[in-house]
């Protein structure tokens, strides 16, 4: 029986990086929320690797920031390091990543949510959930407390059915030290959603005052001083530096003298891992003939001495961990705070859901974050932001902002996931993003704010900003239709042929040789005063060709991103789809026509027979 | 509920024996009351074929071939009649007779085969240049198609495409790692080899050329003997049927087949230059200007040296008195007397079947053509870019070359080969 009825718009369950962002957008957007934790003090906290950022999750940080989401800024808050990933290499595949102090991230989160209206902290367990009639009504705390909302979104993590595994041990739990939410897994499986198991892992946690970093390659913050958020123009904090290892055959030894101890070759652990990520024993399984990888080992904070080593996710037992370390390089006399682990866990097939993440089968219930077979923070920061939008717009009555393959890294994982489901943990690539020329980390703001702003998923700061970022833009794209001949650039040295031709500047830019500085003589200074928008600018300029052309390809996307095809759509009925096609859209169950085009396996004849089904039901 | 379609699929009657083949969800009702009975599966029975009336109809075959994996994916009958016209039209009759069957359209059967995903685009498409094959050439460069051979091709460049995606985004993703920071030193060697291999498909002969045939323009001035010796060489070899067939008031054109290689032949309006204000002949004279335009082969029939470049000089009407001689023709002919007329064919037969595809060989339709330069077109590129970022989004549009191609999509497939190939990952 219930002690108390509380009601809200929308309930978050859990206060991981998707639990955070789904409320704080939905009370940016007006909805009244309770966001419900174990241990409040433990909203925001970094469980795995101290590390903010990217290559493709660099791009999910700024689009969430673009959205006015959490991450980015508090990433700022806290960063001890930024290092741009793949500087050398175009604009769109750039990713910034930073090293981030745990107990300032933590404190940042904390510190935004509390100033955000329209949420309440709620310090608990979700024990179940409320339905009536096939909608979500609440949720009911272990200790009896009812609350109330119109929608609840999940965002439990491995809380749910977590295993860890180390050597021989075996404990339940997602993270050590913290209990899983096993009843309402079991209520979920009651449920029952479709639901698999992932497997993960992490390093073990170093005593940096053991480690010998004189005989260590030293990696430097950048010096470009670039940051997260759009929001914030300079680095808070002292900048510390990482440092390069490597393992070599006598690990190698170590490892594979052991193999036989670790849960993933004795069998213990069935479920499948990222491809990306292998645990150390994994990567010297199937890469025998490499003699060493790679360890990057990143600080954990300002006022820490825990040192993280990326890349050696390990679960063998703790006495073989800590053997193999010590033959390494500068590591020869290092002490293990806390010894690595693997979790296998519990995650909803992500196909049972919609686009916007809302359950297909329980109306008014999203889910986000790993509880979905993501990997990461900043994956689960986006889908946080996306469930928490459309729970609140469907609260509100009103439109979430459109997104889509061809605007964001994050429509793109919402698609994936949706849609193909998951067979290893997901991780964001840049390569899953067809589009990438126009999905760079560095123009999310400018693809993003105006629709968040329309959707009301942005504060008064942030609007302001991008007023006065909207003219500042619209000044340079005056200025850089300026049409100039070649032959007044190669009057001031640019390498161009010196013909009479008249051409704006934007399309100068494509020629080699040419960047944005030379062309000052022609552009006011004011217009360059931003210096990310202006480059921003160059970087369009010279993908102009690429972007035209896949102009086309968009339309017809967008077209057949038109035609819905709905829950119901009866698949079964089509004449001349096989048996192979029904299944396999039965399961991913797309939304549109374009959609289905990208379930995989599904030909185009199978496409042109939805097409000729779906108009004839549409007349 | 979808229509259960029949069509006579071997060649018109009369003939030895009428296959009769009948697909859909209704094949196997339909052949239990023709039959009286239904065949094991896959087994060819002897069986009395009977109208609703009771009459017998003819004695046949019938094999009863349950879907899916039939021709089209649906449940198949087929009937092996005999050939005799009247035998054929009493069972298409009783079979039209049948609720919910209905005769097929022309491509039906490849259509369905298709949308159940039994064939792919490319096969699909050698399957319809089957059906219209009339030529040997036709027939054998159809069959090669239809068995595959542009698809396992494409599919092997499709595999090499994909190997140097997952080399790029494996530079571009996970740049950290130390030993996949660089496209390896041979990459655009192998773009550039496998742009030459897609090239010289490119310039093979065109699928086209055969379906339409090789297109020989006689031309020259009026009067010049041009109809005489266009019928001369139409009208004795078998006119074989196309929709192209046809006149208009000024060019007459027929498509023919010479020892089994595929011609059309365009009769044009004499050529003048002053057409003294008639319009009519005006606009003809325009269209055979077009036709030439269009031409494979011009026959000039006019003044030496006069007609277009690279036009064979023929000296006709040797047969009259008195005939403009040519000094150096190509062929002296009479469509009269039949003089030089074998010499002039077999020289034809010889010239079109070097320029159309070889027998066996798989020719390209236009829409292959056009995908395949596509495709050549952003190698190219791949090889040039400096920006792997460029690299990766030329090899994209290769891929939705293949992909268009073949039907298929790739991301997830690059993927695979990216982290098989790799130790990624920190």
């Amino acid at each position: 029986m219930a002690r108390a009825m509380h009601s809200f718009d929308i309930i978050v369950i859990g206060g991981g990086h998707a639990g955070v962002e789904a409320a704080a957008v939905a009370a940016r957007m007006g909805a009244r929320v309770a966001l419900v934790s174990f241990d409040l003090d433990a909203i925001g906290a970094m469980s795995c690797n101290p590390a903010i950022g990217g290559l493709g999750k660099g791009h999910l940080v700024r689009e969430v920031d673009a959205f006015d989401g959490l991450i980015a800024r508090a990433a700022d808050a806290a960063a001890i390091h930024y290092r741009m990933l793949n500087r050398s290499k175009g604009s769109a595949v750039q990713g910034p990543r930073v090293q981030a102090d745990r107990k300032l991230f933590k404190a940042a989160i904390q510190a935004m949510l509390r100033a955000q209206g329209d949420l309440t902290l709620v310090e608990g367990e979700a024990s179940a959930l409320r339905q009536d009639g096939g909608r979500v009504a609440g949720i009911d705390l272990a200790d009896g407390t009812a609350l109330a909302a119109s929608a609840v979104v999940l965002c439990t993590g491995t809380f749910l059915g977590g295993t860890l595994f180390r050597g021989e041990e075996r404990m339940t739990g997602g993270r050590i030290g913290e209990a899983s939410a096993q009843v309402l897994a079991a209520q979920l499986r009651e449920a029952a959603l479709p639901m698999a198991r992932l497997k993960t892992g992490t390093p073990p946690r170093l005593d940096g005052r053991s480690i010998d970093w004189a005989r260590l390659a030293e990696q430097p913050s950048d010096a470009e001083p670039w940051c997260m958020s759009a929001m914030v123009t300079a680095r808070t904090n002292p900048q510390v530096f990482c440092a390069i290892t490597r393992t070599n055959a006598a690990s190698h030894d170590v490892i594979r003298a052991n193999l036989h101890r670790s849960p993933l070759f004795s069998g213990a652990i069935g479920a499948q891992g990222p491809r990306y990520c292998p645990s150390i024993e994994d990567k010297i399984h199937r890469f025998a003939d490499r003699d060493g990888h790679q360890v990057f080992l990143e600080p954990e904070g300002l006022d820490t001495h825990l040192v993280y080593p990326n890349g050696i996710s390990t679960s063998l037992p703790a006495d073989v961990q800590l053997a193999m370390l010590r033959t390494m390089d500068g590591l020869e006399r290092v002490e293990m705070a806390v010894p690595g682990y693997a979790v296998e866990y519990d995650h909803i097939d992500p196909r049972a859901l919609r686009p916007s993440l809302e359950v297909r089968e329980i109306a008014g219930l999203y889910c986000a974050g790993q509880i979905n077979g993501t990997t990461g923070y900043e994956e689960a920061a986006a889908q946080g932001l996306i469930a928490g939008m459309h729970a609140a717009a469907q609260v509100l009555g009103r439109a979430p902002a459109p997104l889509d393959r061809a605007n964001s890294y994050m429509a793109v994982m919402a698609d994936d996931l949706t849609l193909h489901g998951v067979s290893e943990p997901y991780r964001m690539l840049t390569a899953r993003a067809e589009y990438r020329l126009r999905l760079r980390a560095n123009n999310a703001s400018t693809r993003l704010t105006p629709l968040a702003v329309a959707a009301g998923c942005v504060g008064p700061g942030r609007r302001a900003w991008m007023a006065r970022r909207e003219t500042a833009r619209a000044a340079l794209d005056d200025a850089l239709a300026h049409e100039v001949s070649g032959t007044e650039l190669a009057a001031t040295g640019l390498p161009v042929r010196g013909d009479g031709a008249r051409l704006p500047l934007r399309e100068w830019l494509r020629f080699g040789g040419v960047e944005l500085d030379g062309l000052s003589p022609w552009i006011a200074p004011e217009a360059l005063a931003d210096r990310w928008l202006a480059e921003e600018a160059a970087e369009d300029a010279a993908y102009a060709p690429y972007l035209a052309r896949q102009d086309s390809e968009l339309r017809e996307l967008r077209a057949s991103e038109a035609l819905p095809l709905g829950d119901a759509f009866p698949y079964g009925e089509i004449p001349g789809l096989s048996r192979e096609m029904v299944e396999r859209l039965a399961r991913a169950r797309p939304a549109t026509l374009a959609a289905a085009g990208r379930v995989a396996g599904i030909t185009p004849a199978a496409l042109a027979a939805l097409l000729v089904h779906a108009r004839r039901l549409a007349a | 509920m979808i229509d259960t379609i029949f069509a006579l699929s071997s060649g018109a009657p009369p003939a030895a024996l009428g296959v009769i083949r009948i697909s859909g969800p209704r094949a196997q009702a339909a052949l239990r009351q023709l039959a009286g009975r239904l065949p094991q599966p896959r087994r060819a029975a002897l069986t009395e074929l009977r109208d609703a009336q009771g009459e017998v109809l003819d004695q046949a075959l019938a094999l009863w071939l349950p879907g899916p994996g039939t021709a089209t994916g649906e449940d198949v009958v087929e009937l092996h009649c005999h050939g005799g016209r009247a035998v054929i039209a009493a069972v298409e009759a009783a079979l039209a007779a049948i609720p919910e069957l209905r005769r097929a359209t022309p491509g039906e059967f490849t259509r369905r085969a298709f949308i159940n995903g039994r064939i792919d685009l490319a096969e699909a498409e050698g399957l319809a240049d089957l059906l219209s094959a009339e030529t040997e050439l036709q027939r054998r460069s159809a069959m090669a198609l239809a068995g595959g051979a542009v698809s396992r091709t494409i599919e092997a460049w499709r595999e090499r495409v994909l190997s140097a995606s997952a080399a790029v985004e494996a530079v571009l993703d996970f740049a950290d790692e130390d030993d996949i920071a660089v496209l390896p030193a041979d990459f655009a060697a192998r773009l550039a080899d496998l742009r030459e291999e897609i090239g010289e498909w490119l310039e093979r002969p065109r699928a086209e050329a055969l379906r339409e045939g090789f297109r020989v323009v006689l031309a020259g001035p009026p009067n010049a003997g041009k109809s005489t010796l266009f019928n001369a060489l139409v009208e004795s070899e078998a006119a074989i049927t196309a929709p192209l067939a046809g006149t208009t008031r000024d060019v007459l054109t027929r498509p023919v087949a010479i020892a089994g290689v595929p011609f059309l032949f365009a009769d044009t309006a004499g050529l003048r230059d002053d057409t003294g204000g008639d319009t009519i002949e005006a606009i003809g004279v325009e269209r055979a200007r077009g036709e030439l335009d269009r031409a494979d082969l011009v026959l000039w029939l006019g003044g030496e040296g006069e007609g277009p470049e690279r036009a064979w000089e023929i000296a006709a009407q040797i047969d009259r008195p008195g005939h403009a001689d040519k000094v150096a023709p190509r062929h002296r002919v009479s469509a009269v007397t039949g003089e030089g007329l074998n010499a002039l064919r077999d020289d034809l037969v010889r010239t079109a079947a070097a320029a159309l595809p070889r027998p066996g060989e798989a020719a390209l339709n236009a829409r292959q053509h056009r995908l395949l330069g596509d495709a050549a077109v952003a190698l190219a590129q791949a090889e040039l870019a400096k920006d792997p970022l460029l690299v990766a989004e030329n090899l994209r549009l290769v891929r939705v070359a293949f992909d268009a191609l073949l039907g298929r999509t790739t991301t997830e497939d690059m993927l695979d080969a990216l982290f098989g190939r790799f130790c990624i990952g920190k």
